[in-house]
C-alpha cells in the first residue's frame, strides 16, 4: 500500500518536473510530449474504471475520445465560421470556451456510453469485446462519410480555445490546465473507487453472485460505470483536438481503442494511477523507438506481447506488487 | 406460528428438454421454524434453490415471499425483499477483505448503492453493521484476511455473516456445513437454533445430524418431487422415505 | 495514433458500377438491373465476408480464443498472392500461395504465441493478437513499402457475363461467388461428416471428453487455427485482385467480420454464412438504395451525405436490431 502511494507521488511529480524543466530550458517540443501523456491518461483512466473495476472489457473507447474531439472540433468551428451549429429544436451557438466545450463533450459521450453500453452489456465475455469494437467503428465510418465537418480529412481549427484569464497557445499554460484536469480526476475516481458505488462495481467483477444476493443488479452497476467511463475518455478527446487544434476519424480508429488499452495495461489493470504511468511509459517509447525506426510498432508490438505473456499487473504490478484490497 | 407462511412454494415445475429437474413442487416455511431440504445428490436441489432464488425461471408454479408473488422478480429484486442466502459453492468477493464482503451486505441493506463519493470503509453505520454480523459468526478476528486466504469452512461463515447483515425475513442456506469440520459444526449448528427466532431458515443440508437435531420439519426431495414432508421423527419412519433414499443410509 | 482510414472498396465501388453502366440500359428495366447488379456484389461481398468469419468462428468455438490477427493472415494471403503472381503470372499459383504462406505463418503463430493463450482471459488474448496485428503491419511495410501493390485478375476471369433477363455481370466477381459457395459448402460437409470434423466438434463440445478420446488435442488446434488462416488468406487473395493490397487491408474486413459472428452466433458455422450474407446484402444494398431513398424528398447533394452516412452505419444498426431481440446471435447457444 504504502509502495503505491510513493509510486503515486512519484509519478505525478515526475509529469510536472520534466514539463517545467523544459519550459525552464525552452524546449517547448518535451512540453508537448508531457501535455500527450496526461491526455492520454486522462483517457486510460477513463477507460480502467470500466475495465480495472467493473471488468468490462471494451475494445471501442475510441468511440467516446472521438466523440470529444468531434465536440471540440463542432463547436469551435461553428464559432470560427459565425454559424450556429443547429437551429432547432433549440438555437445553439459554436463556442471557443473551453468550459462550455468540456461540459458538451462529457454530456455527449456519457450519452453515447449509456446507449452503446446499455445494448453492449446485454451481452459478456467476447461478444462484448467484439460490440464495442463494432460501435467503435461505426463512428469511425459515420465521422468519414460526414462530409459536414471535413469528412476523411478532418476539421482543423485554427486558434486553441480560451480558458479565463490563461493564453492557452501558450504550451506549459495548456500543460497546466491538463494537468490540473488529471489531478481532478484522479482524486474523482480515487474516491469513487472507495465509494461503496465503487466496491460494489468491484465485487460484481469478482462475483456477480455475491452482488445479486445483497440485492444489486449488476447491469446497473455496469451501465452506470461504462457511462462515467465514456465520460472521463471523452473528455480526453476534446483536450487531445484543442491540443492538435485538429479532429479527424483517426481519433475514432480502433488503434485508438487499442492504444488506450495498452496505456492501462502497461500500467497495472484497476490501478488508480495505473494509466498515467502507462501513457508516460508509451510516449517514451513512441519518441525514443520512434526515433530509432520508422518501423517502431514492430517493437512496441514485441514489447506488448512479452508483457502480456510473461508479467502479471503491468508497471504497478512490478513496483507496487499484488493489490492490498484497500482499508 | 399459525399465520401465513414467509416463504411459499406452490407447484413449481421445470424441465430442461426432456429431462424434468423438479416436478409440481410445493413447500411452505414459517416464521420461527428451520425447515430442512433434503435428498439424494441429483435429486434437483439446485434447481430448486435457483427457482426460489430467482436464477432460473420456472415452466409452471409460483414462488410466494411474504404474502406477495414473486415468480417474476429477479434474484436481486427477491433479495430486496428480504431473502437471504448462502451458496453451496461460495460466492465471495475473493480479492477482497473478510471485512469489505459484510460491508457489501451493509450497503445492500442500507440501499444507498449509488454514493460515489463517501468512502464506504470508513462509514461508522456500515462498518458497525458488518462487525456486529462477523462477531455472530465469529469470525471477527480475521476481518483483515484476504478472503483467498480463508479456509473452506470460514468462508462458509462469511457468507452466513453476509446474509445476516441484510436483516432478511428468511433465510435460504445451501449446504453452510459442508467443509466445517466437527468442531465448525456443531458451533454453527446452535447459532442456527438461536438464529431462527430472527427469520425462519429454509436449509438445504447434507450433514444428517444437523438436520435431525436442528429441523422443525424436513421435506425430502427426490427425482424432482417431494415425497414427503413432516417432522424429523415422521420422516425417520416414512417407509417411502427410508426405501428411496434413507434405507442407503445406515445412520438413521 | 498515425493510421490511415481503410476503407473497403477501393478500385471499384458499386456506385462507380452503376455510373458507368447507365448508358446500356433504358426506361424502368434498368432500375431493376442494377438492383440485381447489387444483390450480386453484395452477395459476394457476403461470401468473401464469410471466409473470414468461418475462421473466427472455429477458432473461438474450438479453442475459445479471440483473434484478432485473423485480420494479418488476410493480408498475409494477399501480399503473397501479389509476390507470386509478379513472379510467375499466375493467377493459381498466386492463390495456392495465398493458402500455403497463410496457412504456415498461421501454424508458427499458433505455436509460438496463440498456443498461451488459449486458456488465458480474453483481456489477455484481445492484447496479444492485438500486438501481433502492429508487428505483421508493420513488418509487411517495412518488406513491401506503404504503396499499394497490385493483384491483377487473370484474363479468363476478365470481361463479363450474360445472365438471364438481359443483365451482364463481372464474371471475376460472379466466380468469387461460386468460390466462395463451395468452400461454404465443402466446410460443412468436412465438419459434419468427417472424422476430423467430427473432431473438431467435440472439441467446441467438451475439450476434456476430446482429450479422453486420445485425440492429439494440440495438433488438432494447430491444425483449426491453420485452416482458419488459410481461408482468410485465400479471401485476402481474392478480394486483393478487387481492391488493393495494402498494408491495414485486414482490419475492416476483421470488424466486419466480428460483426458476422455476433450476428450469427459465436461458433456456428450456418450462423457464420447467413451472417456474413445478410451483412453483405445490408452493406452494399444500404449504400445503393439510401442515397436513392432520401433523394425522394431532400435535394440531390444532401440526400448522396445523409444517405452515405446512414449506409455507413446501416450494418452496425443490423448488429443492434440482432442483439436486442437474440443477444447470443441468430445461431448462438441458448
Amino acid at each position: 500500500m504504502k509502495k503505491e502511494m510513493y509510486l503515486n507521488i512519484g509519478l505525478m511529480a515526475l509529469m510536472l518536473v520534466v514539463p517545467l524543466v523544459a519550459w525552464v530550458s525552452d524546449e517547448p517540443f518535451w512540453i508537448t510530449l508531457a501535455t500527450r501523456a496526461v491526455i492520454f491518461a486522462i483517457a486510460g483512466i477513463g477507460l480502467n474504471f470500466a475495465l480495472g473495476f467493473g471488468g468490462l472489457v471494451s475494445f471501442g473507447h475510441a468511440a467516446f475520445f472521438g466523440l470529444g474531439g468531434y465536440a471540440m472540433g463542432i463547436l469551435a468551428y461553428h464559432a470560427q465560421t459565425y454559424t450556429p451549429v443547429f437551429e432547432w429544436p433549440f438555437l445553439l451557438e459554436g463556442s471557443k470556451s473551453m468550459l462550455l466545450i468540456w461540459l458538451v463533450a462529457i454530456v455527449v459521450s456519457a450519452l453515447a456510453a449509456l446507449a452503446i453500453g446499455a445494448l453492449s452489456l446485454r451481452t459478456t465475455g467476447v461478444y462484448f469485446i467484439m460490440i464495442t469494437l463494432a460501435f467503435g467503428q461505426m463512428f469511425y465510418y459515420f465521422s468519414i462519410s460526414w462530409s459536414t465537418y471535413g469528412g476523411e480529412d478532418g476539421l482543423p481549427i485554427y486558434v486553441r480555445n480560451e480558458f479565463p484569464g490563461l493564453n492557452t497557445m501558450d504550451p506549459i499554460q495548456y500543460f497546466a490546465i491538463c494537468y490540473v484536469v488529471l489531478t481532478l480526476i484522479l482524486i474523482l475516481v480515487h474516491r469513487m473507487s472507495q465509494s461503496s458505488f465503487g466496491m460494489m462495481l468491484q465485487a460484481a467483477r469478482q462475483n456477480e453472485k455475491r452482488v445479486q444476493a445483497v440485492g444489486q443488479t449488476p447491469y446497473s452497476l455496469y451501465l452506470v460505470a461504462f457511462t462515467i467511463s465514456g465520460a472521463i475518455t471523452g473528455l480526453a478527446g476534446a483536450l487531445f483536438a484543442d491540443l492538435n487544434r485538429f479532429v479527424s476519424p483517426t481519433m475514432f480508429s480502433w488503434h485508438v481503442s487499442g492504444e488506450i488499452m495498452i496505456f492501462v495495461i502497461l500500467g497495472g489493470v484497476g490501478r488508480v494511477f495505473g494509466p498515467l504511468a502507462g501513457a508516460a511509459l508509451y510516449i517514451l517509447l513512441e519518441h525514443t523507438l520512434g526515433g530509432l525506426s520508422e518501423y517502431w510498432h514492430i517493437y512496441l508490438g514485441a514489447l506488448l506481447l512479452g508483457v502480456v505473456l510473461f508479467t502479471r499487473g503491468g508497471i504497478y504490478g512490478l513496483f507496487a506488487g499484488r493489490e492490498v484490497a484497500h482499508d | 406460528m399459525t399465520n401465513n407462511p414467509i416463504l411459499a412454494v406452490r407447484s413449481l415445475t421445470k424441465s430442461f428438454g426432456g429431462l424434468v429437474a423438479s416436478k409440481n413442487i410445493n413447500i411452505d416455511l414459517y416464521a420461527g421454524e428451520i425447515h430442512a431440504l433434503i435428498g439424494p445428490n441429483g435429486a434437483g436441489k439446485s434447481t430448486l434453490i435457483q427457482q426460489i432464488t430467482g436464477g432460473l425461471t420456472s415452466d409452471e408454479g409460483e414462488v410466494y415471499f411474504d404474502g406477495q408473488e414473486i415468480s417474476s422478480l429477479n434474484t436481486a429484486a427477491r433479495t430486496r425483499l428480504g431473502m437471504g442466502r448462502t451458496f453451496q459453492i461460495s460466492s465471495l468477493a475473493m480479492e477482497y477483505t473478510v471485512l469489505q464482503n459484510v460491508v457489501l451486505g451493509a450497503i445492500g441493506f442500507r440501499g444507498k448503492v449509488f454514493d460515489f463519493f463517501n468512502n464506504a470503509m470508513k462509514d461508522r453505520e456500515l462498518i458497525n453493521r458488518a462487525e456486529t454480523a462477523l462477531v455472530q459468526v465469529g469470525l471477527e478476528d480475521f476481518r483483515t484476511y484476504r478472503t483467498s486466504d480463508l479456509s473452506h469452512g470460514q468462508r462458509r461463515q462469511l457468507e452466513v455473516a453476509v446474509a445476516l447483515t441484510l436483516s432478511p425475513k428468511a433465510f435460504l442456506m445451501d449446504e453452510p456445513m459442508a467443509g466445517l469440520g466437527a468442531e465448525g459444526s456443531k458451533r454453527l449448528t446452535g447459532f442456527l437454533d438461536e438464529l431462527r427466532k430472527q427469520a425462519p431458515i429454509l436449509l438445504i443440508e447434507h450433514d444428517m445430524d444437523a438436520v435431525f437435531s436442528l429441523a422443525d420439519r424436513i421435506s425430502v426431495l427426490v427425482y424432482g418431487e417431494i415425497i414427503a414432508t413432516g417432522s424429523v421423527d415422521e420422516i425417520r419412519q416414512n417407509p417411502q422415505v427410508r426405501s428411496a433414499y434413507l434405507g442407503e443410509e445406515d445412520t438413521l | 495514433m498515425h493510421m490511415h482510414p481503410n476503407v473497403i472498396y477501393k478500385k471499384e465501388t458499386p456506385i462507380l458500377l452503376m455510373k458507368s453502366r447507365v448508358g446500356k440500359f433504358k426506361g424502368k428495366s434498368m432500375s431493376a438491373i442494377l438492383f440485381i447488379e447489387q444483390m450480386l456484389n453484395g452477395l459476394q461481398f457476403g461470401v468473401m465476408l464469410f471466409l473470414m468469419a468461418a475462421g473466427l468462428t472455429l477458432v473461438f468455438g474450438v479453442m475459445g480464443l479471440i483473434n484478432l490477427a485473423h485480420g494479418s493472415l488476410y493480408m498475409i494471403g494477399a501480399f503473397a498472392a501479389a509476390a507470386v503472381a509478379a513472379a510467375t503470372n499466375s493467377f493459381l499459383f498466386a492463390l495456392a500461395a495465398s493458402l500455403a504462406v497463410a496457412a504456415i505463418a498461421g501454424v508458427l503463430i499458433e505455436a509460438t504465441i496463440i498456443r498461451r493463450l488459449y486458456k488465458r482471459d480474453h483481456l489477455d488474448q484481445v492484447l496479444a493478437t492485438f500486438a501481433l496485428i502492429l508487428i505483421f503491419s508493420e513488418g509487411t511495410r517495412w518488406i513491401f513499402g506503404s504503396f499499394p501493390l497490385f493483384l491483377d485478375r487473370p484474363d479468363y476471369l476478365a470481361g463479363t457475363v450474360a445472365l438471364p433477363f438481359g443483365i451482364e455481370y463481372s464474371l471475376y466477381r460472379l466466380t468469387l461467388i461460386g468460390v466462395g459457395l463451395a468452400i461454404a459448402v465443402g466446410l460443412y460437409l468436412v465438419i459434419m461428416k468427417t472424422r476430423i470434423g467430427i473432431r473438431i466438434r467435440a472439441g467446441e463440445n467438451d475439450r476434456e471428453m476430446i482429450g479422453a478420446l486420445g485425440v492429439d488435442i494440440s495438433m488438432l488446434y494447430t491444425l483449426v487455427f491453420a485452416l482458419g488462416a488459410a481461408l482468410a488468406g485465400l479471401a485476402g487473395a481474392l478480394i486483393g485482385a478487387i481492391q488493393s493490397v495494402q498494408v491495414g487491408m485486414g482490419e475492416p474486413v476483421l470488424i466486419l467480420a466480428f460483426v458476422v459472428i455476433v450476428i450469427g452466433g459465436i461458433g456456428s458455422i450456418k450462423g457464420a454464412l447467413i451472417g456474413a450474407i445478410l451483412v453483405g446484402l445490408t452493406d452494399t444494398l444500404g449504400r445503393f438504395l439510401l442515397p436513392q431513398f432520401f433523394s425522394l424528398f431532400l435535394e440531390n447533394s444532401t440526400a448522396t451525405s445523409v444517405g452515405a452516412s446512414l449506409a455507413s452505419m446501416s450494418i452496425y444498426i443490423l448488429m443492434a436490431a440482432v442483439l436486442l431481440i437474440r443477444p447470443k446471435g441468430l445461431f448462438g447457444g441458448a
